[in-house]
């Protein structure tokens, strides 16, 4: 049954380890090593490392590759510096996620595209379709693997493997150095809410790094961390996942997620009806939930914006939140409805649980 | 994998244990089964008087990432709850054949039980389900 899940170059690793395995957008990935929650927290109170190998990336080069790139994204990758990177949504026509994803320019006429696993072939299909301007495309998921180190310790055990300069690297960007005599691309970027390192490298020195990393994160209390908390991270986090909260049938606008919409830019796949809607107003709204009764939200959920009335609106994302200790979950609303400290009910198995519309992220992590 | 599977116990396919002692059965769920969940969170079983029917739902327990039914090995009456797993969740994975218990039952039929699985049947069924 495994056989067909493709698998990154630390599968062994993760078998080694004991991790239990899922399918994971056609991936064989682990889950949780030894305990979601405790995975959970080391990244919160000290480090952690994910192998997201699985994650594709896609390469743009050539003195069209900056119009190919705002052609089919809403962000302005136009203001990227050479070393930074942003978040990115690619788009289709109606204004709706083909995915998300980062944006990292490695030089004026290069970018490299982090984009989620599920979607990496239809991205770059989609992307080689709307190429009139023939920039140079590949889609390189093969040639990288990826490692997140994420936490507060983050940066001191990293800082002593490589003399790249960490102290200097600010929030999404990245540079190129060794760690531990292995090339890496080190981007300052992640998905936990925590000071984070994402290091690409080449898949044959993947479990190189990787043991070189646990064993220096030992003091530190460092944990091989599965996707199940990085899902409940990126939740608490209040980042959105694809195929959860953003679809092929929703667009970064209902997402909140205007901030990355630069109309301004000029014309791109799906400006015409994003303008449109941001005229017109929205009419649903991702908003964030926190339980107030005794119950667990879960995806798929429905959501009562009266203890009566039919359903309004759904859950996308919902789960306990192991280090606020609460039941927290994302939810499209009718937009009307999208008021902070709004009481509304999920449908928990037939029954009515209270809850609150609650501010996002539902965690920040504490300044130094 | 039989140190986790108490000779004394009966087994369903759903992964519930059943102690029986009198006519009293106290119902938790395996070790097995609490390693598939992972960290649980949150344990809705019925109150004190409910009748449960073998076979059939008679509550939830959720970890961080998922929902599972909970299914009767037996039926009969509900006579206690585990109230000290509003707080502690995590007993059922930390001791799932003790502290972790679910419900005790009064037997309406202690034939049931003869149709389960024994310690021996059950470790070879979880074996096989886990390939």
């Amino acid at each position: 049954m495994t056989a067909t899940l493709r698998q990154t170059a630390l599968h062994s690793v993760h078998k080694r380890l004991g991790a239990k395995m899922v399918d994971f957008g056609g991936w064989d990935m682990p889950v949780e090593y030894g305990g979601l929650i405790r995975e959970h927290m080391a990244v919160r109170t000290a480090v952690g490392l994910f192998d997201v190998s699985h994650m594709g990336e896609i390469e743009v080069r050539g003195p069209n590759a900056l119009a190919l790139v705002q052609k089919v994204t809403c962000n302005d990758a136009s203001k990227l510096n050479v070393g930074q990177a942003h978040y990115n949504c690619l788009m289709y026509e109606h204004g709706t996620l083909a995915d998300d994803l980062l944006t990292y320019r490695v030089a004026d006429d290069h970018f490299f595209l982090v984009v989620n696993a599920a979607n990496q072939d239809k991205d770059f299909e989609w992307m080689r379709e709307n190429n009139s301007m023939s920039a140079t495309l590949e889609n390189n998921g093969d040639r990288y693997s990826l490692l997140a180190l994420q936490g507060p310790k983050a940066a001191e055990m990293l800082g002593a493997l490589t003399s790249a300069p960490l102290g200097t690297l600010k929030y999404y960007w990245f540079t190129h150095g060794d760690v531990a005599g292995i090339p890496c691309r080190i981007a300052r970027t992640g998905y936990t809410g925590e000071d984070c390192f994402e290091l690409f490298c080449a898949p044959g020195a993947a479990e190189k790094l990787w043991d070189i990393l646990i064993d220096a994160g030992q003091p530190h209390g460092i944990l091989p961390c599965g996707l199940g908390a990085r899902n409940t991270l990126r939740l608490e986090a209040g980042m959105a996942l694809y195929g959860h909260e953003i679809d092929a049938s929703h667009t970064p606008l209902e997402a909140c997620l205007d901030r990355y919409v630069k109309l301004e830019k000029g014309d791109f796949i799906g400006r015409a009806a994003l303008e449109k809607q941001k005229n017109e107003g929205i009419t649903r709204k991702l908003v964030g939930l926190e339980m107030t009764g005794r119950g667990i939200a879960r995806d798929g959920y429905p959501v009562y914006l009266s203890e009566e009335g039919d359903a309004a609106g759904i859950i996308t994302s919902g789960s306990p939140a192991p280090f606020l200790k609460k039941n927290i979950a994302f939810a499209y609303v009718p937009a009307p409805a999208a008021e902070m400290g709004r009481a509304v009910w999920v449908g928990v198995r037939g029954q009515r649980v209270a809850a609150q519309l609650v501010a996002t992220p539902f965690y920040k992590r504490p300044k130094k | 994998m039989s140190n986790k599977t108490p000779p004394n116990l009966r087994y369903t396919k759903d992964h519930e244990w059943i102690l029986v002692d009198g006519s009293t059965g106290t119902i938790g769920i395996t070790d097995h089964a609490q390693d598939a969940l992972g960290d649980i969170v949150f344990v809705d079983a019925p109150k004190t008087g409910t009748p449960v029917q073998a076979g059939k739902v008679f509550g939830t327990v959720e970890s961080v990432k998922a929902v599972s039914d909970l299914f009767s090995p037996a039926s009969g009456e509900v006579t206690e709850v585990n109230d000290t797993l509003k707080d502690s969740p995590e007993s059922v994975n930390e001791d799932p054949y003790g502290k972790g218990w679910l419900i005790k039952i009064k037997l309406s039929d202690k034939s049931e039980v003869d149709a389960l699985m024994t310690a021996d049947q059950y470790s070879a069924y979880a074996a096989q389900e886990h390939s």
